[in-house]
């Protein structure tokens, strides 16, 4: 089962909740959709579900429109954000009830029903709580009963509307790990929506980023960590330090720093790179190809320490991250001058309106030695 | 004085005192004394005399319409109620705003006017008078003019004890509901109608009391038909000014007690399932 997502756009009160996406999703992936607040990622996990219809573009499923088939056949199990159990039901109750409200031909019977919620109860760790009511559990307790209730009509495609995004930190963790085995033991197709890029980077095959109602980039975590297609991969990703860039003859330069000779032959004047703070070297002394920076704040983080340092030339904040061992052995203090080179770096061009150019990126890297 | 109690000047345990018994007077004079009135008055020649006066016949009469009037107007409130509170908090459409207006509008329109509405389009010399009387249809001075006049009057009662709960509750469990297979009637019947039905009966509670005691609308297109157009409330005016005290009151007993019955299972709907009736609390899980 391929799901193939194409052209889909969706307009909501005059703004585009989604432009144009396309999308291809493999049989028993794991998709993560993330994206800041108002990105379209759930207006497309709610396309998918059927409880939202696109303006264009197709749905298919091996050919078949899904566009045409309705929620209720479209056999895909949704896991809402605030899970929407039914709150005048017991746990048993909300499990079972994809399976009471078939059709009686298709309808298992009263005690296969009853076996089989006991099985998925087991499954997510909740055996003993069929008579209990879904506002006598905990949050973590109610979003496995929403998943329980959603793997019930042995969906084709698990959908997970910011399934964490309730819960505290350690159960965040605990069950998105859970989450994980459970995918793997089940091969079940999931896509799921998440503005949390941990959890997206944590847990999914791969990552579509999406933006102002536009996929930005889709890869898997690595790929979307060290090789970011956009401006706004970069940013949204981890951490990044945005520096400017400019052309000077055939050479592109950061401040005090020659980065490489232009690969755009002269058609770009500017250019932006991005830095993340774990790619920068520190040195105390030395000269050369580099920047000269002053240490100006040490923020301890148990295995890493944050730096923040402030570049002469270009005259910018700087964020670097170092390992808290390291640090000892530089024996780095608050106002020492640091000479700072980027191991890799992304660079984007600029037109004259200011705008990146993201087919045009280039990747530098430095290797160690030659850095050191 | 105990250490434990806040010392109180006397000014102000004067004020609270003050306070507590204007209320308490207030509510003797206006509210407990005309109640006792009633029954007073219904039963100053006895029992005998008050069982007599409701059983005469033009009584059993607008008990019966009474009875009629609401069994009709308080379930078509109830369709409409909930279609009306579903179409409200489920949907976005041109004229949401005006319809939420409209739904209140009988609160804001005196019952005489409204009255007066029906007889301007259904009576004699109304609007569709003339069509309705080649065709021998009454509507005015007769029963179909006393439910669509209550109808009109008790019309927001169940929309608006809805529409802010179902607001409240959102849309994900019908259609957490629908993903899961449940058609429309699975859902509404499963689903909504369960998470709705404590604030419903609260509602069609506070509706029903209201068709069976409303006097204004009512009287202005009833004609006052003996045994024919007189529904409770319109019987005890009519008793009343033919000096009939027992007969008036021994009605209007009957009416009390509704309103006081009413009042009861209100308060047992509150407290039992405030909760659930109060839309500020309803998203709370």
């Amino acid at each position: 089962m391929t799901l193939k997502l194409s052209h889909l756009s969706r307009r909501f009160a005059g703004s585009a909740a989604l432009d144009n996406v396309s999308l291809d999703i493999e049989q028993g992936e794991f998709l993560a959709l993330l994206g800041p607040s108002g990105s379209g990622k759930t207006t497309l996990l709610r396309i998918l579900a059927g409880l939202d219809y696109p303006e264009s573009g197709s749905v298919t499923q091996d050919e078949r429109d899904l566009l045409k088939v309705t929620a209720r056949q479209r056999n895909v199990g949704l896991v809402f954000q605030h899970y929407a159990l039914f709150r005048h039901m017991t746990v048993a109750e909300n499990v079972a009830f994809g399976l009471r409200v078939r059709p009686l031909r298709s309808r298992p019977s009263r005690s296969e029903i009853d076996d089989r919620v006991e099985k998925l109860l087991k499954r997510v760790h909740l055996e003993g709580f069929g008579k209990r009511y879904p506002a006598q559990l905990s949050g973590g307790q109610r979003q496995r009963v929403a998943l329980a209730r959603a793997l019930a009509v042995e969906p084709d495609l698990l959908l997970l509307d910011e399934p964490f995004g309730a819960l505290d930190a350690q159960v965040r963790i605990s069950l998105r790990r859970w989450l994980r085995h459970l995918h793997e033991e089940l091969q079940l197709t999931t896509v799921f929506v998440t503005h949390d890029q941990e959890e997206a980077l944590e847990l999914a095959d791969r990552i579509a980023v999406m933006n102002n109602g536009r996929i930005e980039q889709v890869d898997t975590p690595d790929m979307i960590y060290q090789q970011p297609a956009t401006p706004f991969v970069c940013e949204f990703i981890g951490k990044v330090n945005k520096l400017p860039v400019e052309r000077r003859g055939t050479q592109l330069v950061c401040g005090t720093m020659e980065l490489c000779e232009d690969p755009w032959e002269g058609r770009y004047e500017r250019a932006v790179a991005y830095v993340r703070p774990e790619h920068l070297t520190l040195s105390t002394h030395g000269d050369g190809n580099a920047w000269q920076a002053r240490l100006q704040h040490i923020y301890p983080a148990g295995s890493v320490t944050h730096l923040e340092l402030g570049l002469r030339d270009p005259v910018h904040e700087l964020e670097a991250d170092v390992a808290s061992d390291n640090l000892g052995r530089l024996s780095l203090q608050h106002g020492h001058d640091l000479i700072v080179r980027p191991k890799v770096c992304t660079l984007f061009p600029l037109d004259v309106e200011g705008h990146a150019h993201a087919g045009e990126r280039i990747m530098l890297r430095w290797d160690d030695a030659n850095v050191q | 004085m105990k250490p434990t109690t806040r010392p109180t000047a006397w000014p102000r345990k004067l004020a609270h005192a003050g306070l507590i018994g204007v209320a308490l007077i207030f509510l003797i004079v206006f509210l407990l004394l005309p109640l006792a009135t009633v029954f007073y008055e219904a039963l100053q020649q006895g029992f005998k005399a008050y069982f007599h006066a409701m059983a005469q016949p033009e009584a059993l009469d607008s008990m019966r319409l009474t009875l009629l009037v609401a069994v009709i107007a308080v379930p078509l409130n109830l369709v409409f109620g909930v279609a009306a509170a579903w179409a409200m908090a489920r949907f976005d459409f041109p004229g949401k705003s005006i319809l939420g207006a409209f739904i209140d509008l009988p609160f804001s329109v005196s019952p005489v006017i409204s009255g007066l509405l029906y007889v301007l389009l259904f009576g004699a010399h109304g609007w569709f008078g003339p069509w309705l009387d080649k065709r021998n249809i009454d509507i005015i001075f007769a029963v179909p003019g006393l439910v669509l006049a209550t109808v009109f009057v008790t019309l927001p009662f169940v929309a608006r004890e809805l529409i802010p709960l179902m607001q409240a509750q959102g849309t994900e469990e019908e259609e957490a509901a629908r993903v899961l297979g449940a058609n429309g009637w699975q859902m509404f019947f499963r689903v909504t109608l369960p998470n709705i039905r404590w604030a419903l009966l609260y509602g069609v509670l506070l509706c029903n009391a209201r068709a069976m005691g409303e006097f204004g609308a009512v009287s202005v297109v009833s004609g006052h038909i003996l045994g024919l157009t007189t529904t409770m409330p319109l019987e005890v005016e009519v008793l009343y000014n033919e000096y009939d005290y027992v007969g008036a009151f021994a009605v209007a007993s009957l009416l009390a007690m509704l309103a006081l019955l009413t009042l009861a299972l209100k308060a047992v709907l509150e407290w039992r399932y405030g909760d659930q009736i109060a839309s500020h609390n309803a998203a709370r899980h």
